[in-house]
Order: structure tokens, then sequence, then C-alpha cells
């Protein structure tokens, strides 16, 4: 270990302060920080520090992605084979599927962090490991097909606009993951809807359908999976939102590890159940997804991914306790909402979450405006009895 | 009638290398040193030059914006040195210290047989005053405020501390009188905050108000005390003081003596003779620390709190500690990784530690990660039993909107109520150090 920390400090060598190669230390550092925790001791506050770092909790958020991830792989290549009529192995199914979904890691990896080295270096800061679990959930939320560079010009966009041009990691208003798919289903939106397109090579198929189930309802066509398929999610859709299963394991990593907020998670489930309940009481005539029941909602679609892994970014949602019961439980109501309503577009939780994104900040305002108020009376209380 | 004081919030940290409970003698200090800087704001006038000989209890420099604030000498000497910095800046105001103590008689007073100004007088006018904090700032109390109450804290929550009880138990008579003198300052009452479990002397002090404390730290904390009994408002004033100096002030009133001694517990697992040492406020940190690991960061005060002193430096004023821990300048290779090096504590859930919550951890300084920007939510609330909003304050404080520190409660808190934040954010900010400024600007613009 130490011929390792001793090679690693000469190549760090150059980029030391006064040395030619010292504006780009952000990016040796960030490197060298994988390897190493660094040696730093604290100088101001507190003299201990605990063990959690910004690394430790993004990575913790990676973990809790695998399960669906991997189950993504393999969906992508099991829903390619059954089309053509063949039944894989779990091996060639998920050959299939890595053939298909890792170039578009690499892409979203090698384009985001490329971005980030180069705004940590032009702005002088350490790199931010925020990229991390976002640059593996842009391809997760994608539909397996899209093309590489459409994957890098949603990443280009939400980076630099959606993130950087707020002021970089813990500014940015809208969640980034969810940034880089709104531009992509507006900007290519055949690419990004429609019943072609979430079967990998679905279109070469002709006369074979490939639709997702909330696809379906908005034509108001029967459904040919059952709960069970639902949840576990051999179903297609965008690559790794199908298993709720898989989620599930994932959300249990995050609130276990107390990543991730179960508040959030707990109230959108709540907020999601009521809606759909709402609507399966009121029937509408003509509407397949009013009929659709509340439980299922849950499970088909976007909305566990989205909530268990887009509504809980910590920099985009509310912030306070108060209000994040309040804005996950908003996020499940209109994600519902807009899904049953606009039958061009049937999955909504990725505007619903986009949109309490933009509100969060006055939910937290008036929660805490609360605690100012309280503060304000018994000010108030205290002139009026020296008065 | 006692209250109580419990709290939820928090964390208790257990660390190994306590002190044992026993006293020891510390070396007599051949110097000491009175820093302005420990008492944070006070801008000095030199009463006494270089080499003048003088008292215990002779005044040394006084407060430039009140010079009813004196700072007087905790031993009979000479004045060696005073020390500056940049702009003249007074740092250090050495005094060599005689082989045999001296005393300014200030003469006896029965405070409860005499009225309150007379008391308060005297406290200011002999220099018993610099005990005395204010809040909000955490500054020295002003001669001219009437405080609408008075805390102390016996029972120190924060890991590796001196137990107050210990500390006070031979000078209860003392301790008593200062408490007697304290209650002369306040129109409201004095408060004593004290462990709720134990059945200890302290219950038994007159004239205050017992505050039974239960729960993790800062559960001790003067302003988790302040917030649970009288909340600060804007515009007022409270008054907190140590302990061990409320024996300090009731000994001045009883003997006529000003004897600043100060019993400090040696802890930290660095340290090889964890004891308390009696010595004197501001002395040798050699004096009483002989024997330590290399490469430690010796502190003057607690782990969350205190200050970094030198093995030749002196010791904080005020200080009831002094912790000796190893640096932390290594390399962990993989650190970073989720359930790796679980010997060190982690609140979060990311480190197997939270699975032994009785466990005791060797604690270093290393940062265990990098500064970056604020992401994680919640976890700051967890450790925050008052009812503010800490990140929301942190973000106003660095952004020195008046306004909003105030309406979301900058009096009410100081450096000290952020320490666990410090400690246990995700983003490694210095939350102390951005609560001080805050305080700071408040300090100036509101007053």
């Amino acid at each position: 270990m130490n011929w390792i920390r001793h090679k690693i400090d000469q190549i760090k060598e150059p980029f030391e302060p006064g040395n030619k190669l010292q504006k780009y230390r952000p990016a040796i550092n960030a490197l060298d920080t994988f390897l190493f925790v660094p040696d730093h001791t604290t100088q101001k506050g507190a003299h201990i520090r605990d063990a959690v770092d910004l690394k430790r909790t993004m990575i913790t958020v990676v973990l809790a992605l695998i399960p669906a991830l991997l189950f993504g792989m393999w969906n992508a290549g099991y829903q390619h084979y059954i089309q053509l009529g063949e039944n894989p192995a779990i091996f060639e199914a998920i050959l299939h599927g890595a053939y298909k979904i890792v170039p578009m890691i690499v892409v979203s990896y090698g384009v985001g962090l490329g971005l980030e080295f180069a705004f940590a270096i032009m702005r002088g800061h350490e790199v931010n490991e925020g990229y991390l679990v976002t640059g593996l959930l842009i391809p997760m939320i994608m539909p397996v097909d899209i093309p590489l560079w459409m994957v890098a010009l949603s990443v280009i966009f939400a980076v630099l606009i959606g993130k950087e041009a707020f002021g970089g990691t813990g500014m940015n208003i809208l969640n980034p993951a969810l940034t880089a798919r709104a531009f992509a289903f507006f900007a290519y939106p055949t690419y990004m809807s429609g019943n072609k397109i979430w079967v990998s090579e679905a279109s070469n198929v002709d006369s074979i359908s490939g639709e997702t189930i909330l696809g379906s309802l908005a034509a108001n066509k029967e459904i040919t999976y059952n709960t069970a398929e639902m949840f576990t999610g051999i179903i297609p859709g965008s690559i790794s939102e199908t298993s709720t299963l898989c989620i599930a394991i994932g959300a249990l990593i995050l609130i276990l590890t107390k990543v991730g907020s179960w508040r959030i998670i707990l109230s959108g489930i709540i907020g999601a159940a009521v809606m759909g309940m709402i609507f399966n009481v009121l029937n509408i005539e003509g509407n397949g997804l009013t009929n659709f029941p509340w439980y299922q909602h849950i499970i088909v679609g976007g909305f566990a991914f989205g909530i268990v892994f887009m509504a809980t970014d910590p920099v985009s949602g509310a912030q306070t306790t108060r209000g994040k019961w309040i804005y996950g439980f908003l996020i499940g109501l209109f994600g519902i909402m807009i899904r049953v309503f606009n039958p061009a577009y049937p999955e909504g939780i990725m505007l619903s979450i986009l949109l309490l994104n933009v509100f969060a900040p006055t939910i937290d305002h008036y929660v805490i405006q609360g605690n100012v108020k309280k503060r304000q009376k018994r000010l108030q209380m205290k002139t009026v009895k020296t008065a | 009638m006692p209250t109580d004081v419990k709290i939820k919030k928090g964390l208790k940290l257990n660390l190994k290398g306590e002190a044992t409970e026993t006293f020891e003698q510390g070396e007599n200090t051949k110097t000491v040193a009175l820093r302005p800087a420990n008492f944070y704001s006070l801008v000095p006038k030199m009463v006494l030059k270089e080499g003048a000989k003088l008292k215990a209890g002779d005044e040394v420099f006084f407060s430039k914006y009140s010079a009813k604030t004196r700072v007087v000498s905790p031993v009979s000497g000479t004045l060696k040195e005073v020390r500056r910095g940049a702009k003249r800046k007074i740092l250090d105001v050495i005094i060599e210290a005689d082989e045999t103590q001296v005393y300014k008689d200030f003469g006896v007073m029965d405070p409860l047989k005499s009225d309150s100004t007379e008391v308060k007088d005297r406290i200011f006018s002999t220099g018993l005053g610099i005990f005395l904090n204010q809040r909000p700032y955490n500054i020295p109390a002003n001669a001219d405020d009437t405080p609408k109450a008075i805390y102390i804290s016996a029972y120190n929550t924060a890991p590796l501390t001196g137990s107050a009880e210990f500390i006070l138990k031979a000078r209860v008579e003392f301790f008593q009188a200062g408490i007697n003198a304290l209650t002369k300052l306040t129109g409201g009452k004095v408060y004593l905050g004290v462990d709720k479990q134990s059945a200890s002397f302290l219950k038994d002090i007159e004239n205050v108000e017992i505050l039974n404390i239960s729960g993790p730290h800062p559960a001790g904390n003067l302003g988790t005390l302040i917030h649970e009994t009288e909340p600060m408002n804007r515009g007022e004033r409270v008054w907190t003081v140590n302990p061990e100096d409320v024996a300090i002030i009731g000994e001045q009133f009883k003997t006529g003596k000003y004897n600043a001694q100060r019993t400090v517990a040696v802890t930290g697992t660095s340290a090889k003779n964890r004891k308390y040492f009696k010595t004197i406020a501001g002395a040798e940190v050699k004096s009483i620390l002989k024997d330590f690991e290399d490469n430690s960061r010796i502190i003057s005060g607690n782990v969350l709190t205190g200050e970094k002193v030198e093995a030749d430096g002196y010791l904080n004023f005020f200080a009831n500690e002094l912790t000796v821990i190893p640096e932390g300048n290594e390399f962990r290779m993989f650190g970073w990784i989720p359930f790796i090096d679980n010997n060190i504590h982690s609140m979060s859930k990311t480190s197997l530690s939270w699975l032994f919550p009785k466990r005791k951890y060797e604690v270093n300084t290393n940062i265990n990660g990098e500064e970056r920007a604020l992401v994680v939510t919640g976890e700051m609330e967890e450790v925050m039993p008052l009812d503010i909003f800490p990140m929301q304050l942190i973000k106003a404080c660095m952004a020195g909107d008046i306004e909003k520190m105030e309406s979301l409660g900058i009096y009410e808190v100081v450096p000290e109520d952020f320490a666990l934040i410090d400690y246990t954010n995700t983003s490694k900010i210095e939350a102390q150090s951005i609560i001080r400024g805050g305080l700071d600007i408040m300090l100036t613009e509101v007053g």
C-alpha cells in the first residue's frame, strides 16, 4: 500500500500548488481520493469527524441502484428475445441487455464526468461526487434503443443547464437525471414515446407490439400482464423502471442506511394510492386508466423508480422534515393525476417530480415560516408583558 | 421545584481515554498567559507595563470598549512580556509567577447581606466579571446590563469532559457563596443544570432553580438549557458562568483572595497520565501534560469545541479539559466505501458502527473526506434539539442575511450548539465557524 501511495505522490507532484499543472489539481485529486481517503486533518471547529462523506453517501445510492440495473439488463434482453419467439437463457438475455446498456452508461459517465471535471478545474473546487449517481440514473430511465448521441446530448443539457448554470452541485433546482430525460422527451419525442421503442429492436419486427402497460391503458386496450408480472417487472418499459421488486430492494438499502428519505418514499406512495383510489371510485367512462386498480398504479410505469431514486434527491427535494411529507405526497398525487389525464403521454411521474422540484423551496418556505412566526409571537408576548 | 430538561435529539459519543477521578497537584507553572482571544471580542488596553510587579488579583488589562470589563492576574509575579501580532494586536500577556503566591486582599463580603449594587460593583471592579459570559454572541458580559437570568451547567455531556461534580466536590462552600453572589446580579432566576441520574450534592445547592438534565449531548449545553426554560428573544441578555468559576467568585467573596484555581481533566487516548490536575487558569500546558504520544493533537477543551494548543503553549483560560488525541494525518485506502473501516464511528448507517451503540471509539483528527457542497438534508436536524432549522440558519449566516438570521433564531445559539453538526455532517462544512461569523455580523450590526 505504501508504495502505491508513494507512486501517487510522485504522479501528483507537478499538480501541487506552485507547479505548472496546478490548475488541474481538482482532476487529479478526484482520482486520488477514490483510492485513498486523504490525510487532511481538522483545522477549525470540531477536532473529530464522522466517518461519512459524500463519496460514501453517493456510492450507497449507486449500490442501491445495482439490483434494478442488473434486472434491467436481463429484462431488455429477455423482452428482445421473446418478441422473436425465442426463450433466452439468463446469460444470453443479460448479454444482449449489456450490449445495449453498457455503452449508454459509458457515454453518460464519460460525457458527464468530463463536464464535471472541466467545471471543477474552471471554478477551482474539488469534483463533487453527485454525478456518480446522476450518470447512472440517466441511462436507467431511457428507452433501451435510444441512440448514444442522444444520451450524450441529454447529459450535456442536464449538467450545463440543469446544474452548472445554477452554480453546480447543491444549487440545482431540478433533478439533473430527470432534466436529462425531460430534455430527451421533448426534443426527440419519437424516440421517447410510442409503442415501438420499449423493447430492444422492436421496430425491426413488424406486427409485434411492445407497448408498455400504461400505453395500452391510454389506448383503452386490454392488459395482458398480471399483478405478479407487473411487480417483478418482466414487462416492457424504460430500462430499469420495470421491476418494482428490485426497486424495493434499492429502497430498502436507501432507507436502512438513512441515505434516502423514507418520509418522501412513504408519503409518495400514500399520495399515489389516494389519487388512484379517487379515480377508482370516480370510474370515468372511456378512460382505461381510471379503472386501473390503485395498487397496480404504484407498481407499473416509472412511479416506483421515480419516488425511490428521483424524488429522494436531497438537493432538488424539500429539505425540512414536514416539507418532505408534503412534497412526497404531492408527487404521488400529481404523478397519478397526470398519468390518468394525459393520454398523449401516460407517464406522469417525471413531470410530477419536476413540478414539485420547482415548488419544493416554496413548501419549505411555509414550513420554516411556521417556526419564524412562533419566534415572533414569543417576542410579542414578551413586549406585551413588559409594557 | 426542580424542572426537567429532557431532549431526544443529539448524539452521545462514547470515546476512549477518559480521565480517572483522582486529583493530582499539577507542577507549579513558571508562567501564565492571559490571552485576549480567550475573552472573545475583547480588545485589551494594558494597565501595566512589561516588568511590573503584581499580586494575584491585580488588574492587567481592560476592555477598550467597556472599562468595567477587567482581566486580573491569576498569579503574583512579574509581567514578563506582551506578545503582539500583526497591527500590534496583543496575542498573549505572559506573567512570570513567584515561588510563593501573594494575593491582593479584597476583603470579605457576604453577598446575601449586601445589596445588589454592592455585589455587582465588587464583581466587576475586582475582575470577576470576566467569568460572566453574555448570550447572545457568547462574549464577556457588559457590566451595565441586567440579565434576565443566569445559567450554570454542571453537567457536561460532551465527550471526554471533566465532571463538574467531581471538580466542585471539595469546594461546595465556595460554590454556594458564588451562587449567592450571582443571585444579586439578575432580576430573574439563577439556573443550575445537573445530571438527573446522579444523587449529587449539587441538588442541595440553595438559591438556584435546579434543572434536571437527561438525554444525549448537547443536553447539558447552556444553549439547550436556555432554550428549554426561557428562550432568548431579540434584545434580551442572559449570562452564563462555568461551574468552577462560580467557586472562584465565591472564594473571593468568602476569603477576599482571587484564587483562579483551574481543575483540568487530562483526557484522550494519546495522553498517558489521565487524571484531574489542579493548576491555575492560563497555566503552561507542560505543567500538567508531560507524557503523551508523538504526532498528537493537544486540545484545550473538549474534542468538539476546544482550542488547539501547542505542547509548549498555554491552557485556555476557561477550559476544564486538556484532550490529547492522535493526529489523523494518514491516508486510508478505499476508506470511503460503505461498511469499510467500521472502527471509525459514524452517525449515519453507512458504517456498521451503529450496530454497537455501547462501543467506545478511539478518534483522531482526520476529516474522513473532503469538504463538499451541501447536499444531504435531514442529518443536521437529528443532532439539533433546539427548535430551529440548522441548515437554513447556516445558509443565512453564510449569506450574511441579518433579517433571516434573526428570524431563524441566531440569538438563541452560539457556536458550540453546532459542534455536533461539525462532527456529523456529510459535506464536512465548518458549522461552528460559520455560526461564529453570523454572530459577528449581528454583533456589529445589531449589538
